[in-house]
């Protein structure tokens, strides 16, 4: 289990993560990350960890899946895009 | 699906392809399910607000003239469902996360600095979403979020819908979407992380 000493830098890299990550941090910003982290294994493991749980949400697909499509609601969704379809037309 | 080829559905089912039809309900009626699933937290609710979303969709769908806002559009729509839904049920106080309480446990090493903890993730492969096990335990984490910071991280990392968009259908700024966002991530990963180390009992166990 990795141990690290806490400073300011890495809470600044703390608190930025995700823009880092989203690829949403200005260039100077970005280097400034890169640069702490190059020296900062535990930071490394921290971002490796939060990217890992992005990394999870966007391949995460739902066990449930919803009940097959009664006849009724079927029926109520073509009425409602046949309506769409006419009102396009029309208008 | 990728955002193209969902993009590209929308196209069709605008143009009136008949194949767009099933293919959109069929789609979009999983996808709405599943958030309102989480939001709502009743699979009776998310049924009816993914049957509520499409009508509406096709009712309103007017509005959308450009087929890559369809997906947004979408889940503007049920959202707001999920609102209504919530309104009728009980009610949840909101929960404000602040970025400290996901700071690693801080400790003071023998030299009067401090330390942090973290499990070692590096053996844990990229697709380790697709077990079982942690599905089901990165699906609790999500629960657990209050739900303002549960709707971010569903449509951003979820649905990848872009910071924008979420903006938009949420109707608040980028830069709460933003805040949201990081806190969120930071929330499923201290709880996960709190797994790996085995310091959190595993609620999925013990369903």
């Amino acid at each position: 289990m990795p141990l690290h000493t806490h400073s300011e830098n890495c809470q600044q890299v703390f608190a930025v993560l995700s823009d880092y990550l989203n690829l949403e941090l200005p260039p100077d910003a970005c280097a400034e990350i890169e640069a702490h982290i190059a020296g900062c294994t535990p930071c490394v493991e921290f971002a490796e960890s939060l990217r890992k749980t992005v990394a999870m949400c966007k391949q995460y697909q739902p066990a449930e899946l919803p009940a097959p499509l009664g006849a009724a609601a079927k029926a109520q969704l073509v009425a409602a895009y046949g309506k769409m379809l006419a009102a396009r037309k029309s208008g | 699906m990728e955002r193209d080829a969902e993009i590209e559905l929308a196209r069709q089912l605008i143009a009136g392809k008949p194949a767009a039809f099933e293919h959109f309900v069929e789609h979009y009626r999983a996808k709405v399910f599943h958030y309102s699933w989480l939001m709502c937290g009743q699979r009776e609710d998310a049924e009816e607000v993914a049957q509520e979303t499409l009508l509406k969709v096709f009712e309103s769908a007017g509005q959308v003239r450009e087929p890559g806002k369809m997906k947004a559009w979408v889940f503007r729509i049920a959202k707001n469902a999920c609102l209504m839904k919530r309104r009728k049920s009980v009610f949840a106080p909101v929960r404000e996360l602040s970025l400290d309480e996901f700071m690693p446990v801080k400790h003071t090493n023998d030299g009067g600095g401090m330390r942090i903890e973290i499990a070692d993730w590096s053996a844990l492969p990229d697709n380790i979403a697709l077990q079982s096990e942690m599905k089901a335990l990165l699906e609790q984490a999500i629960r657990e979020l209050p739900e303002t910071y549960r709707s971010v991280i569903l449509l951003r990392d979820t649905e990848e819908l872009t910071t924008q968009e979420t903006a938009q259908i949420l109707e608040v700024s980028e830069d709460v979407v933003k805040t949201r966002l990081h806190r969120a991530r930071l929330a499923l990963r201290k709880t996960l992380d709190e797994c790996l180390r085995g310091t959190k009992e595993n609620a999925t166990t013990h369903a």
